[in-house]
């Protein structure tokens, strides 16, 4: 067993973001998981300026960090919002009747 | 080496659960095992040393945003089986795409390594002999105010759309009619009585109702309307 260092968080921040986007392209009719797995990206960046930030004894990834988060938060608070009244419009989630707009 | 046996703990825990929360078949139970993820993930940033960071990511994601998602998931009536529906199909794209991001991840972590002068090139060297959270507050308020503030100000422009999105008007709302207002006259309004020095208003039935021209009363139209209170 190594001792833990800044390529063992690297690691599992990597397969944290990978385990986020496979989340997204998995549950594609299911809107809710989809923002769910955009929280997990969002963790393994913070995972990543955390652990670059104990690596290089620097406060600055931290800092970036939490604006990460806010920024995270803020995402949550309105994808949900959308998702309430796009529910209350069409009795529905699925991502794939998303089409109101014929983008 | 006892921080080294719970970092491959909790990070096993972590990528476990994160694996649940994007195959579940229950959404409940995908908010659950976010929940279970976000706990992990703040074990990880304390063995990194960022502690103020791990109890925000215990308060604020656990706290407020996982119990949102929970709120919103049993809110709202769906029938999650029938949203299952193309896992087999979507599964080949997203294992394909998965595998080939994680080889290419591992192919640049594997050839990385530190820049040499980086150490040098520090932002903001962390301070020794002074707790994570005071050091994070140092730099927070001077440093780093204006990105302070524009978190401050996207939380406000998350707040305000989040309610501009899910209010919904009621029939019983009252709202201020400015075409009603504006449109009021003073014969419709208000009416002038000569009362009798000494005589009072009981003789005229002690108050007079006031005139209704509007088809939606408001209030302040009766208040305003110029009627003689007895005495």
């Amino acid at each position: 067993m190594m001792a833990v260092g800044l390529g063992h968080f690297l690691a599992v921040s990597a397969i944290l973001l990978v385990l986020g986007i496979f989340g997204i392209f998995l549950n594609r009719k299911n809107v809710i998981v989809i923002l769910m797995a955009i929280e997990l990206i969002l963790l393994a960046v913070n995972l990543n300026f955390v652990a670059f930030s104990a690596a290089l004894n620097d406060m600055a990834g931290q800092v970036m960090a939490m604006l990460v988060l806010t920024v995270a938060a803020a995402e949550a608070a309105i994808g949900l919002a959308i998702v309430v009244i796009y529910f209350r419009n069409r009795g529905s989630i699925q991502v794939e009747d998303v089409n109101l707009m014929k983008g | 080496m006892i921080t080294d046996i719970l970092f491959y703990v909790f990070a096993a825990i972590l990528l476990a659960s994160a694996s649940m929360v994007v195959s579940s078949r229950n959404p409940v139970h995908s908010v659950l095992f976010l929940i279970l993820c976000f706990f992990n993930a703040a074990a990880l940033f304390l063995i990194a040393g960022a502690e103020f960071l791990a109890m925000i990511l215990v308060i604020v994601y656990v706290g407020a945003v996982a119990v949102l998602f929970l709120f919103v998931v049993m809110m709202l009536d769906v029938d999650f089986a029938e949203l299952r529906g193309g896992f087999q199909r979507y599964l080949p794209v997203g294992a394909t795409v998965g595998v080939v991001l994680l080889v290419e991840l591992g192919i640049v972590l594997g050839g990385w390594q530190l820049a040499p002068g980086a150490v040098q090139l520090r932002m903001s060297p962390a301070p020794t002999g002074v707790p994570n959270t005071e050091a994070l507050g140092r730099i927070l308020y001077t440093d780093y105010v204006f990105l302070f503030q524009t978190a401050g100000l996207i939380l406000l422009v998350a707040m305000i759309g989040a309610i501009v999105l899910t209010l919904r008007d009621r029939k019983t709302s009252r709202h201020q009619n400015i075409r009603t207002q504006t449109e009021r006259k003073v014969v419709e309004t208000l009416q002038v009585m000569s009362v009798a020095i000494g005589a009072g208003t009981n003789a005229s039935g002690g108050y007079l109702r006031p005139k209704q021209p509007d088809p939606e009363p408001v209030e302040e139209h009766a208040d305003a309307g110029g009627h003689g209170h007895g005495h």
